[in-house]
């Protein structure tokens, strides 16, 4: 691996977290005017890789070389003595401040001990011009387009460190138009011959502008190559470990009976959110919803569930119009969601277990039919049980149990309002293997006793294992609908990757 | 000379210049006048004083609300001596920061008149100031006190304003010297009522339990009217007497306490005269008239009140001025 | 039932109690001298429970805000408003029930004036009752015209001065609303989902509750706590002191909040301790009174105590004490 000319390389990288292992031997290699893009789903350790080139973490084991000499990194401001620039997805200037001085933060040109603001400022216009920016450099950040804080953020990156360049997400909040721009920017400083690493999760723009691809897979170097000999339905195999060529259609069952239609949403969409949908959802069926992270599933899942309001197209639930503009419509309905981001929008943390399990239907009954203390214990332990929540007491907070636990209560919570229809975003994710099978076992009971499920998974033998139904979401879009033996993790595949591969 | 007697002779004399038939005319001439704003009482009531005053000699006064802020002062004053007055009064927020615009103001020649409060300034940067001796307003109350009570054993509770505050420190010194060398009287308990009615009371409740239920207090005395107002009530939930069982003297001889003279449920106040402008407009009256320098400082009369002197009359007076 | 009064009365804070008071009977040792006094009981204690009343009442109301991950500075303005309101209605000639209505209202009003703020133009709470803060008082010096308006209306003097079965005026009245309101937040599920809310707005919001009603009611129950105080404060010296009722109560019915465990992150929360710790402070102040400390040193002693009385209920502690002591009881 000791390849002679890298910019920048990761040898052997392991980074382990208590008894995590974040990176598993990782090596990462970036040459000298290439862009790299880095690629996996989340938690499969780019953002560890990155903290590590970048000296925001030590590994465990393993060396970072600068340009063919091992080096330690001790913190960021190290990594940019050896050239080492990083733009994060958030820009992380300072919107108050002029455009000229948060380009020269902390390095400032001084005469007489103090910031020479003239000349600070012509430097400036002589940077900004060769990134294509005909801005004031004495305006303030903030006013800008995040666009143009982008490419300040980048310049002022290149300024400081001038060898590498990482972009973490750099184009996750900029529209078409600005992110052709930037990579006009990106191509011009790879022929000045910069090494840099994209990251990002649109695939279009990994095929746009990088050279090269690494793909991490739970902590793990799964392949580094070129892309010209790559398609995109190969980097999303790699990416999500699914081997086309050996997964045929799986055994499909009779197809199972299905009941009425429960909710049907018609050009159902958001504005910069997700594209108009059309989707039913009958009685007795799962329905898997594919995509890569920010193909526009979540947002489905909220606009569905009225956590975001639509604006446009209409919903019918058994057959009537509905509206539904926030939560408290939704489950007045019937429905029912469980969060991708545990932490921040499922669990109360310090609230117990059971607070946790009867806070819905609480919340369903309203204030003043109060479930006592005898009650919610009746249905915190029944559902409890049913679920195979492993809790000390009932009257433990939340947050002290494991994240399947906290999940099978956040279902629970749900399951104790007998709900119609349950939306499930990533219900499985991070979650120990044992409350894994318990959570698709209640997927497959629930979905026996006639419920009706959405249930947004990257698990693809999953979803597979218990939709009757999935549909692929890509670049805010619903692209496909997979029916009958298109239900495999191949043809998923295929779906996710490029729309116009024959889906049905 | 001690400071003490420098300050009763200027008393002395601030007395015989507003008796005195100092009389000149001074209708018609601007005068400017920066208040501090209306945070009190007693500071509402020095503002229609002034005005009264004003109104009586025929001076046309400019009011300037400072609002409690130095800055909005200044300003003021500055405006005074742009549109050119006669002479410019201020009382001043606080005692720093004003040289600038005190000297802008002797540049115009316009001559400035502290009221109620001394600057750390120059002392020619202004002409006199107007003030009242906050130790002298606690000698007054302290010596009312020893010549009530004679030889008779007399254990004072205290009722202190806020703090570390001027007055606070001043009319504490002021009565202790007072009641000095009369071994029958001591002050027993002291506490800060923030010069407030109801951390008046709230005091006053506390010391009548520690003293055997207001039983071994002889008299209360308070840094102003307020606290007593609060005290008297205090005394008389705890089934005692105010003015009777227990003495009440306290300083300000604002319309309430009177109200409670005359109803012979507190005994004596120390009058801190709202009326520093008529002495102001008396020297500047005077030093037009025939071109003489007033004192640096003026202290205005500290004059006892008690049931004798019409407390029904001082109320009636008194109520509408603002307090 | 039993078992969870008697772990309540272990609470860190009715320790701290416990406490404070013993120091004032070593410093006092007639602090708890209680005799019977034209119809009224008498004693450093009852003068605890009378003037602890006005900062109980603010902490029962502010407690609530404090849940949801909020904070109301402007319940001392509020208070001097109401009293305003109410003394100037009386003076100029209006029954005192139609008075005290009135400065209910304007509590009410404002409280949820400022509920509107937070809950629906999503302002920091701490910024959006600065504004009251800062104006209310303005307000409440516009309506006494810088006077203090003085009355005898005997209800509003009954309100602030009377007593009843022996007991204050106010300490009654606060008892009163400790019980309302925690049966209003224990009885019904409002505790839990001001908790929720609290905790994590987010996943409340998801979970069915409407926040924003829950917000407009906390804060609204702020102003209307703060209200009452105000009448009762008025009533005590008898006349409105727009200057200096309820001068920096906010900041003590905070503390108080504090002391009883709730934590300014919002979350847990508990009515009767947040008293407790209202009553902590009083026993504190009337400690130094009677104390006879030199002036000077209040504060110090103040702040002294406060730090550890804090200690005590801090988490460390906790864990230094048997948890079985320690553990407070959840929402039921």
């Amino acid at each position: 691996m000791a390849e002679a000319g890298y910019a920048l390389e990761a040898r052997g990288i392991t980074k382990v977290f208590g008894l995590h292992v974040a990176l598993d031997n990782v090596d990462f290699g970036l040459r000298p005017g290439e862009v790299h893009a880095l690629l996996g789903e989340n938690g499969a350790g780019k953002s560890t890789l990155i903290k590590i080139l970048t000296g925001a973490y030590q590994p465990t084991l393993g060396q970072v070389v600068a340009e063919g000499v091992p080096v330690t990194l001790e913190n960021p401001q190290q990594a940019q003595k050896y050239g080492i620039g990083t733009v994060y997805q958030e820009v992380n200037l300072l919107p108050n401040r002029s455009v000229a001085e948060n380009l020269f933060l902390g390095h400032q040109p001084t005469r007489f001990g103090l910031v020479h603001r003239r000349k600070m400022e012509q430097d400036s216009r002589v940077i900004l011009k060769r990134y294509g920016l005909d801005i004031d450099p004495a305006s303030e950040l903030g006013a800008h387009s995040v666009a143009v804080q982008q490419i300040v953020a980048i310049a002022r990156a290149v300024e400081l460190s001038g060898k590498v360049l990482i972009l973490d997400e750099p184009t996750a909040s900029l529209d078409r138009n600005e992110v052709e721009r930037l990579f006009e920017i990106i191509r011009d400083l790879k022929s000045q011959g910069l090494a840099i690493v994209f990251i990002t999760h649109f695939l279009d723009q990994v095929f746009a502008v990088a050279d090269r691809v690494t793909i991490l897979r739970n902590g793990k170097l799964i392949e580094t190559r070129a892309l010209d000999d790559m398609t995109r339905t190969d980097v999303v195999r790699l990416m999500l470990g699914k081997d086309v060529a050996f997964s045929g259609a799986t055994a499909v069952e009779d197809a199972r009976p299905l009941g009425d239609v429960l909710v049907e949403f018609k050009n159902y969409g958001r504005k910069r959110s997700v594209h108009p949908f059309n989707i039913s959802i009958h009685k007795g069926e799962v329905v898997g919803v594919a995509g890569l992270l920010g193909s526009g599933r979540t947002e489905m899942a909220r606009i569905m569930f009225g956590a975001d309001a639509a604006d446009e197209g209409s919903v019918t639930v058994a057959g009537k119009p509905a509206s539904i503009a926030r939560p408290t419509d939704a489950i007045a309905h019937g429905f029912g969601f469980c969060p991708e981001d545990r932490k921040a929008e499922g669990i109360f943390g310090d609230l117990s277990v059971r607070e946790n399990i009867v806070i819905a239907l609480q919340g369903k009954l309203g204030w003043f039919s109060a479930l006592n203390r005898d009650e919610q214990m009746e249905i915190a332990g029944k559902f409890g049980e049913a679920m195979d929540i492993r809790a000390a007491s009932l009257d433990m907070p939340i947050k002290l149990l494991s994240g399947g636990n906290q999940q099978k209560a956040i279902l629970s919570r749900w399951l104790a309002t007998d709900p119609d229809f349950l939306i499930l975003d990533e219900p499985t994710r991070g979650i120990d293997v044992g409350a894994h099978a318990e959570i698709v076992r209640t997927i497959n009971r629930l979905r026996d006793e006639g419920l009706a499920l959405v249930v947004i998974s990257s698990e693809l033998d999953e979803v597979v294992a218990y939709s009757s139904r999935i549909v692929v979401m890509r670049d805010r879009e619903m692209v496909a609908e997979l029916n009958g033996e298109n239900i495999n993790p191949g043809v998923i595949v295929q779906a996710i990757a490029n729309h116009r591969e024959p889906a049905a | 000379m001690s400071i003490v007697t420098k300050l009763a002779l200027a008393a002395g004399l601030a007395t015989a210049l507003s008796t005195a038939a100092f009389a000149q005319d001074i209708s018609g001439k601007v005068i400017g006048f920066s208040q501090i704003g209306s945070e009190s009482g007693w500071r509402a009531a020095e503002t229609s004083v002034t005005r009264q005053e004003a109104e009586a000699r025929g001076v046309d006064l400019k009011f300037a609300d400072a609002q409690q802020k130095q800055e909005n002062q200044i300003k003021a004053i500055r405006g005074f001596i742009a549109q050119g007055v006669d002479a410019i009064l201020v009382a001043p927020v606080v005692a720093t920061g004003w040289d600038e615009v005190l000297a802008e103001a002797k540049e115009a020649e316009i001559p400035v008149v502290l009221l109620d409060r001394g600057v750390d300034a120059s002392e020619d940067l202004y002409m006199t100031a107007v003030m009242s001796d906050q130790v002298l307003e606690g000698r007054v109350a302290g010596e009312w006190l020893v010549n009530t009570v004679g030889t008779e054993e007399c254990k004072v509770v205290e009722l202190q304003g806020t703090v570390g505050s001027s007055p606070a420190i001043s009319r504490k010194q002021g009565f202790e010297e007072a009641i000095a060398g009369h071994d029958n009287i001591s002050i027993i308990r002291s506490q800060t009522g923030d010069f407030t009615r109801s951390k008046g009371k709230e005091v006053m409740e506390g010391f009548i339990k520690a003293e055997n239920g207001g039983a071994d207090i002889c008299a209360v005395y308070a840094h102003n009217d307020d606290m007593a107002v609060g005290a008297i009530q205090a005394i008389k939930d705890a089934g005692l007497k105010p003015g009777t069982d227990i003495l009440v003297v306290s300083i300000d001889a604002v319309p309430d306490i009177f109200t409670a003279i005359a109803a012979g449920e507190a005994n004596a106040t120390v009058e801190l005269t709202p009326n520093m402008a008529g002495p102001a407009f008396d020297a500047l009256g005077a030093y037009w008239a025939n071109g003489t320098e007033p004192e640096k400082f003026i202290i205005t009369e500290s004059k006892l009140y008690t049931a004798e002197d019409d407390p029904a009359g001082e109320y009636e007076r008194r109520k509408g001025l603002g307090y | 039932m039993m078992r969870r009064f008697l772990s309540a009365l272990a609470s860190p804070q009715v320790i701290a109690l416990v406490g404070v008071l013993l120091i004032n009977w070593l410093l006092f040792p007639n602090f708890f001298r209680i005799t019977w006094q034209d119809g009224r009981l008498f004693g450093s204690v009852i003068d605890v429970l009378n003037r602890g009343a006005p900062v109980a009442i603010l902490a029962i109301g502010m407690v609530g805000v404090i849940a949801t991950k909020g904070v109301d500075l402007s319940v001392g303005a509020v208070m001097a408003m109401a009293g305003a309101v109410a003394a100037t209605m009386v003076v100029a000639g209006y029954p005192a029930p139609v008075a005290v209505a009135a400065a209910l209202t304007v509590g009410l009003l404002c409280g949820l004036w400022n509920g509107f703020l937070v809950a629906v133009l999503d302002i920091q709470p701490i910024v959006a009752t600065l504004v009251l803060m800062v104006a209310g008082r303005g307000i409440a010096q516009l309506i006494t015209e810088g006077f203090i308006v003085t009355f005898n209306d005997p209800l509003l003097i009954f309100i602030g001065t009377g007593s009843f079965l022996g007991l204050p005026m106010a300490a009654v009245i606060a008892i009163c609303l400790l019980i309302l309101v925690t049966l209003l937040v224990r009885r019904t599920a409002l505790g839990l989902f001001i908790e929720a809310v609290g905790v994590n707005r987010a996943a409340a919001s998801l979970a069915g509750i409407r926040s924003r009603m829950l917000l407009f009611l906390v804060y609204g129950l702020s102003g209307l706590c703060a209200a009452i105080a105000g009448i009762i404060v008025a009533g005590d010296i008898r006349g409105a002191d727009a200057n200096n009722a309820g001068l920096w109560l906010e900041l003590d019915a905070i503390l108080a909040v504090v002391i009883g465990g709730t934590s300014l992150l919002g979350g847990r929360f508990s009515v009767p301790l947040a008293v407790v710790g209202a009553i902590i402070i009083q026993a504190m102040n009337t400690g130094i009174l009677v104390s006879g400390f030199p002036p000077e040193f209040n504060l110090i002693v103040k702040a002294a105590l406060i730090f550890l009385v804090l200690i005590i209920q801090s988490p460390m502690a906790s864990r230094l004490v048997p948890t079985r002591l320690m553990t407070r009881e959840g929402s039921k």
